[in-house]
């Protein structure tokens, strides 16, 4: 037995370091017991955790199976090319979904309002992602911590073969014994980040080292104010109406989707330390930023229901 | 405490203040406690106020709060805190919580899991669920009403599941005027009732969640109370780390091998500590070997410990799989194919005994089957009471036999190597959650007596293939006849043949059988069992019985050799086989002269991928045989060692 210095042994683990293992172990969990998984990658913050502690899980190996990210076609230029970056430096395979029927018929956020974008560019592009590929687990990165139905769902969440969520027969989840088994067709979405709150991800992150993509950052950009939100002007697809004027501002985002459904808060933290700092005395919870939410507070719950993340 | 508003603008001016506070919460532990109660016990409400007084409510949840407490709260013009933690949308509807809900709160000191569930007998598995996980429970009483049956259910599931530290939280103390005589009173009932139990910890805290006393802060009315708070109790309790101490226990979860060079066992330390140079051995084989590497999350390190997610190489190159256990050599775990557990039953579809289901524990799935219910343990109670199943949230001592010898400990001295679930193999549902008790050592002492002469010796000798012919169906669908008719012919043809009738072995065999679902389940048990030796002896057996359930013919099924089960569903419609009535038994079912019976009372599970589907209506038995016949001779059975199969 060798001797150990007593501080590689505290009592304890750490808040940080007891979700890491528990999240190694639902990804490796998964990897082992389905055929087919692959992980849904949205390039945010908790993607970001979620992939590199899926690099942790499996190293000196690469993860077995690829990045999924369903493409809107209305996200954040800037996501894009951190996206692409990440799988190149990382080295692993990255699928890009977009709705092409929605494309042909030119559905987006203005003109048909968020609901009706999401429902179709994310949900059903989901959809047809999964059933094209035919994934029997996709890794997603929601926290139970995000929005009341979420609380509720468990780590490995089943899905019909139509994708839907049943929230009053879902499968009883005991010690960290996952049920794995699925019909043909049926899947599990897995969300190892399900313990992890909005503060434990930016903390993991300065402690880690996480590369994200500079939005989360502040810095001046242009913006228009919309409906009382911030809104970027990303590019020229971005109609003015009238009254509107584009400003340069110190801004950045808490969380990242599609840019003309997505509000900036402005802000001075331009580092890591900044955002933690700023996040510890903020009074508004991240979803606030996202129109996605606003419509009815079972919103959530209903979407997953259709089959959305 | 908690979020740093106060200080903040002071504390935080600089990043390296912000990076010093980041690595001060870096060494934050984590505890995870349940709560319980009833609904009317005020746990929703607690828990919205531990959420509200370390203010993780934001700003816009407390607005649309206070448009939901408009709507559906239950206190006035107040706000209803409770709103805050029941989600889903039944539930705010029906003012209840019917599912296990996690909550997030921390305070400088610690992060905390809060699993919230339901009280109501009809949600035991959830709150067993809740319970699975957590370190401590507190249990809410209403100050009014004292202990009540659910609390003491409650204390019994907790320290089922293993939790060793209790708060009881006595609630709503401003309704009986903030009484010390009346916290006292509970206080020593709970201690009374719970001395029973081997509680590690044990503290009551007078309170009143509705309007914050001694829940975050002092309340004013309750000097008499000297105690800590509830949250300074969360706070400071320590639960110790059992499984730190446990000897070293590793289920592998992944064999990790990126090229030739690398052979890496990954999992989650279940128990101990595990250092580089320290001999390990892998239960069942007994082979040991060395540490070689551990590569935890942070990189290569010498040691790591229970809780820890690694990957481990060794010295030597063994076989090593997903589910194998390594464990410390020193203390091995038990390893057999029998054991005792508790079970606690989760699915609306009664246990059966007999009946095979899948059974996770650690990273290994095996086929288990419980061979005898002990006693079923009335909840409320405690009492041993006598029980043939299982129901929904019932609670039982059992014996299991598993398909494979499986390494384990008991649940007492390791929540994670000592736990299981059941898996329905139809349905795919989590059916049970088991807490092994002990290995049964039967295993060990019946041991396989191995015979010189095989089934594959006895088999040539008849110049025959062995298969199991099942013929399934209701009854008068004609299966029988059928059956009888392809005996003959085969017979005709020198093969060697044998059949079981489901009404002739019910004269003998299993003659102390009734018709309930556990009966018709241990029924074909046996006939499995009895046809699996005749297609040893080298037969090829007829087995012609109802065997109305899926899961009974996939377990017959998975009992015989590959290829050798034939599954023959005669798919005559109950309309037709009630006109037929050859026994007159439908008429007398009909009548409520016969209960459980198939088709009428009794369900009817119709075989999805049969190999045979015959449908005999109109058609001569003779016909239908000929085909059966036929599908054999095709399929190679009656051609065996270079013989036709036109005789011998």
């Amino acid at each position: 037995m060798n001797i150990m210095s007593a501080d590689l042994t505290p009592e304890r683990l750490s808040n940080l370091r007891r979700l890491e293992a528990e999240s190694i172990h639902i990804i490796r969990e998964v990897a082992a017991e389905f055929s087919n998984p692959v992980m849904l990658y949205s390039i945010g913050k908790d993607s970001g955790v979620m992939l590199h502690l899926a690099m942790k899980a499996f190293y000196p190996s690469k993860p077995p199976f690829p990045l999924l990210h369903v493409d809107t076609t209305w996200k954040f230029r800037d996501m894009i090319t951190f996206r692409d970056e990440t799988a190149k430096q990382l080295g692993l395979e990255l699928l890009v979904h977009t709705n092409q029927e929605g494309v042909e018929k030119g559905i987006n956020p203005f003109d048909h309002g968020s609901s009706v974008h999401t429902h179709i560019m994310k949900t059903e592009a989901l959809k047809q992602a999964l059933d094209k590929y035919g994934f029997d687990a996709a890794f997603g990165g929601a926290r139970r911590d995000e929005e009341k139905s979420r609380a509720k769902e468990r780590v490995f969440s089943f899905r019909n073969a139509s994708h839907g969520w049943d929230p009053k027969n879902q499968r009883p989840e005991l010690w960290n014994l996952y049920n794995a088994r699925v019909a043909k067709g049926e899947s599990i979405r897995a969300f190892p980040l399900s313990n992890w709150t909005e503060l434990d991800i930016w903390q993991y992150i300065l402690t880690e080292n996480i590369p994200m993509v500079p939005l989360y950052l502040a810095a001046k950009r242009p913006v228009v104010e919309r409906d009382g939100m911030l809104i970027m002007v990303d590019d020229e697809r971005m109609t003015l109406q009238p009254g509107e004027v584009v400003e340069e501002k110190m801004i950045r985002f808490r969380t990242l989707g599609c840019y003309p459904l997505t509000g900036a808060i402005e802000s001075d933290a331009t580092t890591l330390p900044d955002i933690v700092k700023e996040m510890l005395i903020a009074r508004t919870s991240e979803r606030q930023g996202r129109l996605i939410d606003k419509d009815e507070s079972a919103s959530m719950e209903k979407k997953k229901r259709e089959g959305y993340f | 405490m908690g979020v740093l508003e106060d200080t903040l603008d002071g504390a935080l001016a600089s990043s390296e203040a912000v990076a010093a506070y980041v690595a001060a919460q870096e060494q934050k532990d984590q505890l995870r406690f349940l709560t319980c109660g009833s609904v009317d016990d005020g746990k929703s409400t607690l828990i919205g106020r531990l959420l509200y007084d370390t203010k993780l409510i934001f700003e816009d949840q407390l607005a649309a709060l206070e448009r939901d407490s408009k709507k559906h709260g239950t206190v006035g013009e107040d706000i209803d805190l409770a709103l805050l933690v029941d989600g889903l949308e039944a539930e705010r509807e029906q003012g209840i919580t019917i599912d296990v809900a996690y909550r997030f709160f921390a305070t400088d000191k610690r992060k905390f899991i809060v699993a919230d569930t339901p009280g109501h007998e009809q949600y035991t598995r959830n709150m067993a669920t809740g319970a699975s996980t957590a370190d401590l429970a507190v249990l809410l009483v209403d100050a009014r009403h004292g202990l009540q049956v659910q609390t003491r259910r409650h204390a019994f599931i907790a320290s089922l599941l293993g939790i060793r530290h209790v708060v009881l939280a006595v609630n709503k103390i401003d309704l009986v005027d903030y009484s010390e005589e009346r916290f006292d009173e509970i206080r020593k009932d709970f201690e009374t009732f719970a001395s029973g139990f081997d509680f590690e910890s044990l503290v009551a805290i007078p309170m009143s969640a509705r309007f914050g006393d001694n829940v975050t802060a002092k309340g004013g009315n309750m000097d008499w109370f000297t105690g800590p708070t509830l949250l300074e109790h969360l706070e400071t309790i320590e639960v110790g780390e059992h499984e730190l101490e446990a000897p070293f226990r590793f289920p592998v979860q992944w064999v990790n091998r990126p090229n030739l060079d690398f052979r890496g066992y990954s999992g989650t330390i279940a128990s101990g500590r595990v250092a580089v140079g320290d001999e390990i051995v892998v239960a069942g084989p007994a082979k040991t070997s060395r540490i070689k590497q551990i590569i935890a999350p942070s990189g290569e390190v010498e040691e790591a410990r229970a809780g820890e997610a690694v990957t481990l190489t060794l010295q030597d190159e063994i076989d090593i799989s997903r589910g194998d256990l390594l464990s410390a050599p020193s203390a091995r775990p038990d390893v057999a194919d029998q054991m005792a557990a508790h079970l606690i039953w989760m699915s609306e579809d009664a246990l059966l005994p007999g009946r095979s289901y899948l059974l996770k524990i650690g990273a290994k799935t095996v086929n288990a089957t419980v061979t005898e219910i002990k006693h079923n343990i009335n909840v409320n109670t405690f009492e041993h009471v006598a029980g043939k199943t299982l129901d929904l949230n019932e609670i039982a001592f059992c014996n299991l036999s598993l398909s494979s010898d499986v390494a384990f400990d008991p649940y007492e001295a390791n929540r994670t190597t000592g736990s299981f679930i059941l898996i329905d193999r139809m349905t795919n549902q989590t059916v049970g959650a088991g807490m092994v008790w002990f290995a049964l050592r039967r295993a060990t002492n019946i041991h396989w007596q191995a015979l010189d002469v095989d089934r594959k010796a006895r088999a040539d000798k008849m110049g025959q293939q062995p298969a199991v012919l099942w013929f399934t169906g209701l009854s008068g669908s004609g299966k029988s006849t059928i059956a009888s008719l392809v005996e003959k012919r085969l017979h005709a043809e020198g093969r060697h043949t044998y059949t079981l009738d489901g009404d002739n072995v019910r004269h003998g065999l299993n003659r102390d059988l009734g018709f309930t679902d556990a009966d018709r389940v241990e029924n074909i048990r046996r006939v499995g069992e009895v046809a699996k030796l005749m297609a040893d002896a080298g037969l090829i057996t007829l087995v012609s019985f109802i065997s109305p359930f899926r899961s009974e013919r996939r377990m017959a099924r998975d009992l015989m050799g590959e290829g050798e089960f034939i599954e023959v569903f005669v798919d005559t419609p109950i309309e037709e086989c009630q006109k037929r009535d050859p026994k007159g038994l439908y008429a007398k079912a009909e009548a409520g002269e016969i209960k459980n019976f198939t088709g009428i009372d009794s369900p009817y599970e119709a075989p999805e991928n049969p190999e045979l589907r015959i449908h005999n209506v109109g058609r001569p038995p003779e016909e239908v045989a000929d085909e059966i016949v036929a599908y054999l001779r095709a399929r190679g059975f009656l051609s065996v060692l270079g013989m036709d199969g036109d005789g011998i």
